[in-house]
């Protein structure tokens, strides 16, 4: 085992983990030693190819199909120098102020939230998109949302010179995705601090981290690990988790943290998403310019957001409900498509939970609360020519004459807030 | 699907390979259960129908399959999923078959449609 000292080691590089690493930059600069630790690849900016077979098992955790433990949801993590902020959409919200109220974290206000928020929406590029750059599949959103009495409104997303590829959700081929990857890490890295990618965090000590650098498997995406393959013991005086709302659990329940925090994993909550599909008469632009410009915030009043979408022949007749000719026939109706995306605001739970199978590795114990499935009904928008969902249960699916499958869903912290919207 | 039946030897082979790669990642225990549930799902119509699926007309594998999608067991139902997730991905995430539905995302974006 190779022994390494740090002053700072910060586990995960993305929307956290890169801001902590570019944050603590100055002190890098200064002569401290700052190491971020990313279990996910780095890649070059030709690798970004927009294949969905190529991107999704080089950019997500299980290839984007991390089930729970009753297999009943999927759950879409990044895995990848950046973490999720390679493979949203580049929507940034600033979290508003009930979200803070419900979160209850001593000394946080709001006031701090929207201050800090600011400072990355300038730093990363936020802004609203022109007009002319919205495709069809957004506007006949927001004429829909008028009609069925809902207010839409633009979200705020962290590019610059987007060509509208809609490939947001498998990495930009165009380098355009403010994310962490693009403007934190490169900035902390000219700074001085390192960053190891293929760093795989095994278990953490007072001050101590066993790291496994993983070799890169023949034919993956991907450029090397910066340190040589091998197992390394890495001493730091400061250590910051930032490995996601599922891996840093579950990275200190397998450090024996469990004893000393009993609550450690519970009370994980996400959005579980249906996506609805509309079929138009005519052809309309949707999979290309950005694809997921406006929404419908009804979480404090309805418990349910709606959000445009639009995704990936497999991806889409992944979570289309039923197969067969009805199935196929909906598939071949793909340039007529319309996507929408509701996200069902779920409470957390004591049951729902990051847990650790025996060898170590994240599980995750999740049922919808009793809530979710009407707050999911009820958000369905008045049906155009042909409308899916996707349910969860079978006793919904007996209710709609539409068929049904469980559909991905971004992984969140109990704090409601959404790091990766998946493949949603 | 009703398209698999017109692919050809090269279609199959992409579709193969693309589905056997995803299951090589798995783990062994998801690799039994699978091949547990595709015989499940060719035997399993003897006791409806008389015959295995393979020998079934395609209202009758229809119809079955429909009962396994909504089956009562959430373990079935589960497997069903998984394993048309399978299907799903060995087919339409060959670049002829986006072609086949139109689907024509370009990184080169709006340009591309100029």
């Amino acid at each position: 085992m190779i022994g390494k000292s740090v002053d700072v080691a910060i586990v995960g590089s993305g929307a956290g983990g890169g801001a902590v690493a570019e944050a603590l930059a100055p002190l890098a600069a200064a002569g401290a030693k700052v190491l971020v630790l990313e279990k996910g690849p780095r890649f070059e900016d030709r690798e970004f190819t927009g294949q969905e077979l190529d991107m999704a098992p080089a950019l997500y955790e299980d290839s984007g199909g991390f089930l729970t433990t009753d297999g009943t949801m999927t759950l879409a993590m990044g895995s990848a120098y950046g973490g999720s902020t390679v493979v949203y959409t580049g929507t940034s919200l600033t979290a508003p102020e009930r979200v803070i109220r419900k979160w209850n974290v001593p000394d946080l206000t709001h006031e701090d939230v929207a201050r800090r928020s600011a400072k990355y929406a300038a730093e990363n590029d936020v802004h609203l998109l022109p007009p002319e750059l919205l495709n069809e599949n957004n506007r006949l959103f927001v004429e829909g949302c008028e009609k069925a009495g809902f207010h839409a409104e633009q979200f705020p997303i962290n590019v610059k010179g987007c060509k509208g590829s809609s490939l947001c959700n498998l990495g930009c081929p165009n380098a355009a995705k403010r994310g962490t990857n693009r403007v934190q890490l490169p900035a902390a890295e000219r700074a001085g601090v390192e960053v190891v990618t293929r760093a795989r965090v095994d278990r953490i000590a007072e001050h101590v981290l066993d790291v496994t650098v993983l070799a890169k498997p023949p034919g993956a995406k991907g450029v090397r690990s910066e340190w040589p393959v091998g197992t390394y013991r890495v001493n730091a005086r400061h250590v910051v988790l930032a490995a996601g709302s599922v891996g840093t659990p579950a990275l200190l329940l397998r450090s024996g943290f469990g004893a000393r925090l009993p609550r450690l994993g519970e009370g994980f909550t996400c959005h579980p998403a249906h996506i609805l599909v509309a079929e138009h008469a005519r052809a309309i632009t949707n999979d290309v310019g950005h694809p997921k410009s406006f929404y419908v915030d009804r979480a404090e009043e309805e418990g349910f957001v709606l959000e445009t979408c639009m995704y990936f022949p497999f991806t889409t007749a992944k979570n289309l409900s039923g197969f067969g000719e009805p199935h196929s026939r909906l598939m071949h109706a793909f340039p007529r498509l319309q996507m929408i995306l509701v996200l069902a605001c779920d409470a957390a739970i004591a049951g729902n939970r990051v847990a650790i199978d025996a060898a170590g590795k994240p599980v995750v114990h999740y049922r919808f609360t009793p809530a979710v499935r009407p707050r999911a009904s009820s958000s369905r928008p008045a049906p155009s020519q042909c409308m899916r969902r996707r349910p969860t249960r079978r006793s919904s699916a007996r209710r709609s004459a539409a068929r049904s499958t469980p559909a991905s869903t971004p992984a969140t912290s109990s704090s409601g807030r959404r790091p990766s919207p998946l493949r949603t | 699907m009703p398209e698999a039946a017109s692919l050809d030897e090269k279609g199959w082979a992409e579709l193969a390979a693309i589905v056997e790669g995803a299951v090589a990642d798995r783990p062994a225990s998801l690799k039994r259960q699978l091949g547990l549930l595709v015989a499940a799902l060719e035997w399993g119509p003897v006791v409806r129908f008389g015959r295995r699926f393979s020998a079934l007309d395609e209202p009758r594998r229809v119809r079955f399959l429909a009962g396994v999608q909504d089956a009562p067991l959430l373990l079935l139902r589960r497997g069903f999923w998984g394993l048309r997730t399978l299907v799903f991905m060995g087919y339409y995430s060959r670049r002829e078959a986006a072609k086949e539905i139109g689907y024509r995302a370009d990184p080169r974006g709006w340009e591309a449609r100029a």
